[in-house]
């Protein structure tokens, strides 16, 4: 059973369309340093995705009734260009872009330690330029790439990676057809040091089995795209 | 684009393994958040470093420091966070009868009150003294738990700036301007004829001739050019 139609995106070898097996990820690149009157930056292109996060702070919350007395605020603000889609994004935020950056927020906060920093407030700006499938993803593991670059102190990265179901098989990282067509997405946010959870999303249906199977690859990937956070982090800008 | 540090994923496949410090050896190497430091038996945890269930554990990205038992990571690229006796150079961002509060880069202005001032102020005079705008070399005094701080501008050497010019520079740079033992820095200060004053807040005042400031400034945009590869 075909979800969306019958449109038949792996064949019996489980090869996908764009030539991918079934655990494959899409091609990454990761660069930090990337605005420079920011405090942190990272840029991250993955697939024909493309994140650039600018993270400021930690500074003086304002206006002052949004400050806490014992802990920090994140601000988070998720944001797709006009230009990232083939059809022109209205600007400013929607209900969509609202939820990501809520869901950003939720997850960042469990690794930043917000207690170090009272009354104040870190500022981090998501700025999707090119969209495919799995912008959620991009942002959320950029943004953590960006915060370790402005020096704030974190228990853990996040790498944030989905996978989902198409034509009844179980894949990882799905592109845009993929996201599209097929039955089930799975994204998830993961601490790659203790494989620890913060963020975790399912849209559409997968049985027990298939969660699992979902689960293990976003696992694994998440271990390999680290790998890249590391070198992104320690390979460039040092002294 | 042009030279920047980039980690790329080619074929999926590849680079299995891929560099990046190994959890347990310490020295002088890079880690970033979340990285295991080993056990915690024995040592103690500085800046940047936390102890989680009988494990060190790094908190911010930068450099592994080793002094005696203590393990602490130096970060950076960071926002300055003012410390009790820093020399900083602050500007004055508003005053009231009998305080200034004094702009430090760091995330919460400091307050400098009149008591701690230059020589005799008046009550209510404060702004006839010292104005907003105007730059002060100052001391970081204390530091309370809220980020609020209070700066003293008494003490050797600590003045209001009427002349010169007041530079910035990202804070981990600082090191390389003075060079070890100060060295670099005592060596820009023959050469360009100037006088130098290095704040720990990463802000410098730079005083003397036109050309030697200059020529210092030049230096500077240098060395933070190379910082970052050589862009921008």
């Amino acid at each position: 059973m075909g979800g969306y139609g019958d449109v038949q995106m792996i064949d019996e070898n489980g090869v996908r369309a764009d030539g991918r097996g079934p655990g494959d990820i899409r091609p990454i690149t990761i660069e930090t340093g990337v605005v420079p009157v920011a405090d942190g930056s990272c840029r991250m292109t993955w697939g024909t995705n493309e994140a650039i996060v600018a993270v400021y702070g930690p500074m003086e919350a304002h206006p002052r009734k949004i400050q806490r007395q014992d802990r920090a605020v994140l601000d988070v603000a998720y944001n797709m260009a006009p230009f990232s889609t083939t059809d022109r994004m209205r600007p400013g935020f929607n209900r969509r872009s609202r939820e990501v950056s809520k869901v950003t927020q939720d997850a960042l906060e469990s690794v930043v330690l917000l207690e170090l920093y009272p009354r104040s407030k870190i500022r981090v700006s998501i700025e999707i330029v090119s969209a495919e499938a799995g912008t959620r993803c991009v942002g959320l593991t950029a943004a953590s790439v960006a915060l370790a670059d402005a020096g704030i102190p974190m228990t853990d990265l996040v790498v944030s990676v989905a996978s989902g179901k198409i034509n009844d098989v179980v894949v990882c990282d799905l592109n845009k057809e993929e996201d599209n067509y097929g039955e089930a997405d799975l994204p998830m946010g993961i601490m790659p040091n203790s494989g620890e959870l913060v963020f975790l999303q399912m849209d559409g249906d997968l049985s027990q089995d298939e969660f699992k199977q979902a689960w293990k690859y976003n696992m694994d990937a998440a271990q390999e795209i680290h790998k890249l956070m590391v070198e992104a982090l320690n390979g460039g800008d040092s002294q | 684009m042009n030279g920047g540090p980039v980690a790329r994923l080619d074929n999926m496949t590849e680079k299995k393994g891929a560099a990046g410090p190994q959890g347990n050896k310490r020295g002088e190497n890079l880690v970033v958040p979340g990285d295991d430091l080993g056990d915690s038996e024995g040592f103690e945890a500085g800046h940047g470093v936390l102890v989680m269930s009988g494990r060190l554990k790094a908190l911010k990205q930068g450099k592994l420091r080793e002094k005696g038992k203590s393990i602490s990571i130096e970060p950076i690229h960071t926002r300055y966070i003012p410390r009790p006796g820093d020399l900083v150079i602050g500007f004055i961002e508003g005053c009231t009868n009998n305080l200034w509060f004094i702009e430090l880069g760091a995330p919460f202005n400091a307050i400098l009150p009149m008591s701690l001032g230059p020589g005799k102020v008046d009550f209510g005079g404060t702004r006839s003294v010292m104005d907003i705008g105007d730059a002060v070399l100052c001391r970081v005094q204390e530091v309370e738990e809220t980020h609020s701080s209070v700066v003293t501008m008494k003490g050797m050497g600590l003045r209001k700036i009427r002349s010169g010019v007041v530079e910035e520079i990202d804070p981990h740079l600082l090191g390389r301007i003075i060079g070890k033992g100060g060295e670099t820095l005592r060596r820009m200060k023959a050469e360009t004829q100037c006088r130098i004053v290095v704040a720990d807040n990463g802000r410098m005042w730079i005083d003397g001739e036109l050309d030697g400031i200059l020529d210092v400034r030049n230096r500077l945009s240098a060395i933070s050019r190379d910082s970052r590869g050589g862009r921008n």
